[in-house]
This record gives structure tokens, C-alpha cells and sequence, in this order.
């Protein structure tokens, strides 16, 4: 057992584990929580595969900001708790259990059936060489400057559409 | 590179399928839309996975990239259930259903 194995395992479990008691607590604030433990954990697993940069901004950028307004709006709109999905319908529970099962095992036939293990290159002093902010700075200053522009844009009309639909009407 | 590529690649898949699970079986829209994050994150890490297996960045980039359009979506989601429930008093989406038939 390497330290990476050890380290995926320990992320990996954590992430499985908090995605499924996330859908499954039928309280949102404790959802929410159980995806920000999800969003660092899938950090770390980023950190395992030499992905500095996007670790960090998974912990800022989710973990921090995006589930902190989340939290923000839950608590500011203070839901009555959903009435239990699963009491009255249990069928139909079943029935989705069921299909997403099905494709989740087809997905697992599929990615061993492709054998994507055959098609990669195993080097890591490259991989660490992909992740570093300085490599990924220069790329997207240079090859991705357009879609990094549009992102901007996108983010702006987000603000000022959010403001607008956000706001109270007074007539 | 110890690791096989294939168990990251079943992590996200076991991801994307409780992202399916909760967006179907949930009933409060705000926790819709937080499977639906969950989702995006689970194709996130099969980019870096294989961002980082190949040594090409481009992957990384565009998790930057999901990450902005996520940010966005998650701004527009939460001020449209903000409007709706100052109108119905509620967020479960089983009682928002005027456009629906």
C-alpha cells in the first residue's frame, strides 16, 4: 500500500459516503453540509492526481463560495421539511433505485470494456508538470484567452440577471 | 502513476448516478439543484483524471471553465426559487407545477 493508494481510498470513501447521506438526509441544512465535506474530499482526490491549482479552487470556489450561498439562501428561505418521498411512494423509489443502478453498472461494463488503462501514459513527472498554476496561467492566457473572456461575460450577466430577478417588484 | 485509471473513473460514475438518484427522489428544489452540482462535480473529476493521466492541461481548463458556468448557474437557480417563493410560499417542487400540462 503507497501513500497515494492510501490517500485515494481515504478521499474516495469519504466522497462516496458523503454523496450518498446527502440525498438521503431529509434535512437540507445537513444536505448541504454533507456536500461541502463532499466538495473538500473531491479536493484532496485532486491533489492525488497532481492538480494543484483546481484543488485550490475547488476549496475557495465550492467549498467556499457557491455552498456558503447555498447555506445562505436555505436559511434565509427556512423551508418546511419536505414531507418523506419514500413513505407513500415506495414503488416508484424502487423503480428509480432500480434504473439508475442499471446504468450505473452498464457505465462500469463500458469503462472496463474500453480498457482506458491500455491508452495512457503512466509518467508522473509530467502529470505534476500539467497541474502547476504556472502551466496552466500561460495556457489559458494564450491558446484560451477567448472562452476566459466569455467566461467574464457570463459571469456579469449572471450578476446583473440574478439582482434583477432577485429584487423585490414595487409597483 | 499507481493508481488505475478505472477507479476514478467508477468513483465519478458512482457520483453521477446519486446526483440521479437525489434530482429524481427529492422533492425541495434547492437540494435539486445541489444533486445537480454534485453531478457536475462528478464530471469534473473524470476531466482532471484524465487531464492529469494524459499530461494535457486542456482538461484542467475546462474544469476552470465548469467552475465559472457553475458559479453563474448556481446564482441565476437560487434568485429564480428566491422570486418563486416569495409568490407560493413554498420551494417544494411538487406544488410549483403551473407550466406543467
Amino acid at each position: 500500500m503507497t501513500l497515494e493508494l492510501v490517500l485515494f481510498i481515504l478521499f474516495g470513501s469519504i466522497c462516496a459516503v458523503s454523496a450518498v447521506l446527502m440525498i438521503t438526509r431529509p434535512n437540507p441544512v445537513i444536505s448541504a453540509l454533507f456536500l461541502v465535506l463532499n466538495f473538500a474530499s473531491l479536493a484532496g482526490l485532486y491533489l492525488t492526481l497532481n492538480a494543484q491549482f483546481i484543488a485550490v479552487a475547488q476549496v475557495i470556489v465550492y467549498a467556499g463560495a457557491i455552498m456558503v450561498f447555498f447555506l445562505f439562501v436555505l436559511m434565509l428561505l427556512n423551508p418546511e421539511k419536505e414531507e418523506r418521498f419514500f413513505k407513500e411512494k415506495t414503488k416508484l423509489r424502487i423503480f428509480i433505485i432500480a434504473i439508475v443502478a442499471l446504468i450505473l453498472v452498464q457505465i462500469i461494463y463500458m469503462i472496463f470494456l474500453s480498457n482506458p488503462s491500455d491508452s495512457v501514459t503512466a509518467e508522473v513527472s509530467r502529470s505534476v508538470q500539467t497541474g502547476t498554476i504556472e502551466n496552466i496561467g500561460r495556457e489559458m492566457f494564450t491558446n484560451y484567452i477567448l472562452p476566459f473572456e466569455a467566461a467574464g461575460y457570463l459571469l456579469l450577466a449572471a450578476t446583473i440577471g440574478a439582482m434583477v430577478m432577485a429584487k423585490k417588484k414595487f409597483e | 502513476m499507481q493508481i488505475p485509471i478505472e477507479y476514478y473513473l467508477i468513483l465519478s460514475a458512482f457520483m453521477f448516478s446519486t446526483g440521479i438518484v437525489g434530482v429524481l427522489t427529492r422533492r425541495n428544489a434547492i437540494v435539486v439543484f445541489m444533486c445537480v452540482e454534485l453531478m457536475l462535480n462528478s464530471a469534473n473529476l473524470t476531466l482532471i483524471t484524465y487531464s492529469s493521466y494524459l499530461g494535457d492541461v486542456a482538461g484542467q481548463l475546462f474544469v476552470f471553465f465548469v467552475m465559472a458556468v457553475a458559479a453563474a448557474e448556481a446564482a441565476i437557480g437560487l434568485a429564480i426559487i428566491i422570486a418563486i417563493f416569495r409568490n407560493k410560499l413554498t420551494v417544494n417542487i411538487d406544488q410549483i407545477n403551473i407550466l406543467k400540462w
